[in-house]
């Protein structure tokens, strides 16, 4: 039998789909505060914001994935994510609909994702894993956190 | 176990970078007055050859020698200090400072200057020797008898256990000084590796060169009677041909270095630097040991205190040296904080309504706390002027010698503070427009007499805060700005139209054009026209301005007006639809409301506004950002009118709100940048406000027009 090399996943929603990202890349989770936005930029590019004496960019994950929009409320949370490998690390903020649980998942149990169609731009996606009945999306951090890729270059 | 030379090798190069300053400053010093700066340039040449040998730089030490060998003559007064001299010393400096970058690389240095001036060196040596000039009486005695007298050259060495004995080899060579002049030689060979050293005893042995009239052998032997049995002693005399003493040299390997182990590890590498000089034979004060080279600083090392504090030679250097007095203010103000913070936590432990006043003093408190704090965190990126004024004597120098004018150089307000990043970027746009005021504004010695003035051409830099910003000015006394060459030659250049009326500030304004000089012969100093431009970018770039005053046949004044930091500037808050932006305050011209009847509609969408002479383009900030205003109509709407090169330009804005001082974050950190904006801040309330980017904006506002255009002619063409 092999190790199986098991990792934690943050989960949220969006749009009615469960999404998971590494946990060892999430800095914070807030909730949503004022956002000054940015002129003549994608509409997914919500602006940015200060945390604490830092200007962080938020990007609202829904539009960004080409989802429909939803009106913020006080569910919506921001979760910070950050590049902890890197130098000088890239922090960026995602609106999601809700948080929603932390799960753990061995390297085996992820299953490579079929073809979404374009809605998606399957680059995010790392894989799929199934936690009882649901399915949950694993989101690539290394791609959320490179720029070129996120801010569509 | 031997010490890890590598880690002082930074420190190492900065202070010598330093000690070479210290003598650039000493010897144009010691040009005008004469003082003990002799001294001080003595120690500073003295140490960077300690450090040299220390960190095997071969080079710089040999080098070096040469120097401080004639430096060591000067200081005693047995040579006159000579203009060619100092010369020649100025330009080992330059030297010094090429072999210390050559041996950090390991490279040989084969600039051919140096052996140019080694040469120099070497003949100037050599010329002292016989036609010394003495120049103070009581010297002039000992100098003259010391040319017939004998030299005596004395081996001593002690058995190991002279020291227990309670004898001190250092009274014996004390009273050998009385005697005649010495040079002293340490030989170290004896010394066993560090584990076997024993620190009672004694490894060491000397060979003595005296120099003296009247000693005789018996008196030589006297100051040895007491170590007589201790010792090996052989004593000969030396004929009188050998080089009379190149050196007063006394190596002194005190007896710190029997007794301390400590010292004693650092022997091994810095065989060079045993070899120890005194000014007056073993004066305390001008000790200088191995042990000063490796870990204590020059006196300088409060900078701001100092006049003579030294500029860094490499601005790069990433490492800033800040005042203990800054410090310790800084860490009393985290104390009072700490204070505060502890206060109110408390009174948040059990807190009523009772208690509001309470928090209220106590929120007052911290804001006090946190604006002290801010202000002294800035204070420590602050530096006096002077680092960046400190090149300027030598250039002057520099610059007589190869103009041929005589020039004074008068420096005011160097003490002005500015913030280091600034006076890194100011200090070759400085040195611009110096070289041009001595090269282009001062006149030749003939025409400044024909003309009544004095000989002397004076060129004054002058630093002084004005608001938030400081202002440096470069002043000359010479001919002043030939308005009519700087006409004519821009209507040859094309970029004035002949017969156009300008204003003087216009005129003077075209000098920073590109490309453009009206001097009528190209110098090596300046006057190739390019520069000026440069100059005046830069200084835009730090977010400064440059103005010109001239007049003619009294001299010009070149003002630079330069923000007092890159991190915090002075900012007008205005609210555009929902969004709140800053205005840097520098680029306001006016903030005015447009009257109906001034406004010009041209072609496409472009609103001119007419503001006394000038027509001024309005844009308005929503639709650049493509935001939703309050106001859209330009009738009754608030202008704020901004300037960048000379380009003056009407923002349309909703309202206008606080001016305050704004803390600038970069955006790039984590996001790319916007066009339009050039950061961000953080308001009071904590919410981000962006900074708005006048070049950009106005960059961007062009390229919309020209996009409209291009939309309308092709329209234009369809409907055809």
């Amino acid at each position: 039998m092999m190790n199986e090399i098991e990792q934690e996943y943050l989960t949220f929603l969006l749009d009615g789909e469960e999404f998971g990202v590494d946990i060892l890349c999430v800095q914070e989770i807030r909730v949503l505060s004022p956002i000054t936005t940015l002129p003549n930029k994608p509409d997914y590019i919500k602006g940015v914001i200060n945390l604490r004496g830092v200007i962080i960019p938020i990007v609202d994950l829904r539009e960004r994935f080409a989802k429909q929009a939803l009106k913020y409320n006080d569910q919506t949370v921001i979760v910070i994510l950050r590049d902890q490998t890197a130098i000088k690390p890239m922090v960026v903020g995602l609106v999601v609909d809700a948080v929603s649980e932390v799960y753990k998942f061995s390297d085996k149990s992820i299953r490579e994702a079929p073809d979404f169609g374009n809605k998606i731009d399957r680059c995010f996606i790392q894989g799929l894993a199934s936690h009882g009945e649901k399915l949950i999306i694993l989101l690539n951090s290394q791609t959320l956190l490179n720029q070129d890729e996120l801010y569509h270059l | 176990m031997s010490i890890d030379l590598a880690q002082f090798l930074p420190t190492f190069l900065e202070e010598s970078y330093e000690g070479l300053e210290i003598m650039e400053t000493g010897l144009l010093n010691l040009q005008s007055s004469e003082d003990d700066s002799i001294h001080s340039i003595f120690r500073a040449a003295h140490s960077i050859k300690g450090g040299a040998g220390t960190f095997g730089f071969n080079q710089v030490t040999e080098f070096t020698h040469l120097v401080e060998t004639l430096l060591d003559e000067m200081r005693d007064g047995r040579r006159e200090i000579l203009k060619s001299d100092i010369e020649i010393l100025l330009q080992s400096v330059d030297c010094i400072r090429l072999l210390i970058d050559a041996d950090h690389n390991k490279v040989v240095c084969e600039d051919e200057s140096i052996s140019n001036v080694e040469g120099l060196l070497n003949e100037s040596l050599k010329s002292s020797s016989t036609d010394t000039q003495p120049q103070n009486d009581n010297k002039s005695e000992k100098t003259q008898s010391a040319t017939d007298a004998q030299s005596w050259l004395i081996d001593f060495t002690p058995q190991p256990h002279l020291v227990q004995t309670g004898n001190d080899p250092l009274f014996l060579f004390n009273a050998l000084a009385d005697l005649g002049e010495l040079e002293i030689v340490c030989n170290t060979s004896e010394l066993p590796a560090f584990s076997d050293v024993e620190p009672k005893e004694l490894y060491l042995s000397w060979q003595i060169k005296l120099t003296s009239s009247d000693a005789t052998e018996d008196d030589i032997r006297e100051v040895f009677e007491w170590v007589e049995d201790e010792c090996t002693l052989e004593i000969t005399l030396l004929t009188n041909d050998a080089t009379p003493n190149v050196q007063e040299d006394e190596a002194v390997n005190n007896e710190t270095q029997e007794q301390d182990p400590e010292v004693q590890s650092t022997q091994p590498e810095s065989e060079q630097s045993s070899k120890q000089e005194l000014a007056e034979p073993l004066s305390p004060n001008t000790i200088t040991t191995d042990t000063n080279v490796l870990t204590t600083k020059p006196q300088s090392a409060i900078v701001g205190k100092d006049k003579a504090s030294p500029a860094k030679a490499k601005p790069d250097v990433g490492s800033i040296r800040v005042g203990v007095d800054k410090v310790d203010m800084l860490i009393n103000l985290v104390g009072e904080l700490v204070i505060t913070q502890s206060m109110l936590s408390e009174l948040g432990n059990d807190f009523d309504l009772s208690k509001v006043e309470k928090l209220t003093s106590g929120l007052d408190q911290l804001l006090q706390n946190t604006k002290e704090l801010q202000e002294s965190v800035m204070r420590i990126r602050m530096l006096p002027i002077s680092f960046a004024f400190n090149r300027f004597p030598r250039l002057i120098h520099d610059l007589s010698i190869k103009t041929g004018k005589q020039i004074e150089l008068v420096i005011k307000g160097e003490q002005t503070e500015l913030d280091k990043t600034v006076m890194e970027q100011i200090g070759d746009p400085l040195v611009h427009l110096v070289r041009n005021a001595a090269d282009h504004g001062i006149e030749s010695t003939e025409v400044r007499l024909a003309n009544g003035k004095s000989a002397k051409g004076t060129i004054s830099l002058n630093a002084y805060h004005v608001g938030g910003s400081i202002v440096i000015e470069v002043n000359d006394d010479g001919g002043g700005i030939n308005r009519e060459a700087v006409l004519n030659k821009a209507i040859e250049k094309g970029i004035v139209e002949p017969n156009s009326s300008l204003t003087d500030a216009q005129v003077f304004d075209l000098l920073f054009e590109p490309g453009f000089s009206t001097a009528s012969e190209v110098t090596d100093i300046s006057g190739r026209g390019v520069g000026m431009d440069v100059v005046k970018k830069n200084i835009q770039s730090l977010g400064g301005r440059i103005q010109v005053e001239s007049e003619p046949g009294k001299g010009s004044c070149f003002k630079v007006n330069l923000p007092l930091t890159l991190a915090i500037l002075d900012g007008q808050l205005v609210r555009v639809g929902t969004e709140v932006y800053i205005i840097p305050l520098i680029t306001i011209v006016e903030s005015l409301q447009a009257k109906a009847e001034l406004i010009n509609r041209v072609s496409g969408n472009m609103v001119l506004y007419r503001l006394r002479e000038d027509n001024v383009p309005v844009l308005p900030i929503y639709q650049l950002f493509n935001l939703e205003a309050q106001c859209t109509e330009i009738e009754n709407a608030l202008l704020v009118v901004v300037e960048f090169d000379g380009q003056k330009v009407g923002l349309m804005v909703d309202d206008l709100l606080a001016q305050q001082q704004v803390v600038i974050k970069s955006l790039q950190d984590n996001y790319q940048q916007v066009d339009g904006i050039s950061g961000a801040t953080i308001l009071g309330d904590g919410s981000v406000a962006m900074i708005l980017d006048i070049p950009g904006m106005i960059t961007m506002a062009l390229k919309q027009a020209q996009v409209a255009q291009k939309a309308t002619v092709n329209n234009n063409v369809e409907v055809v």
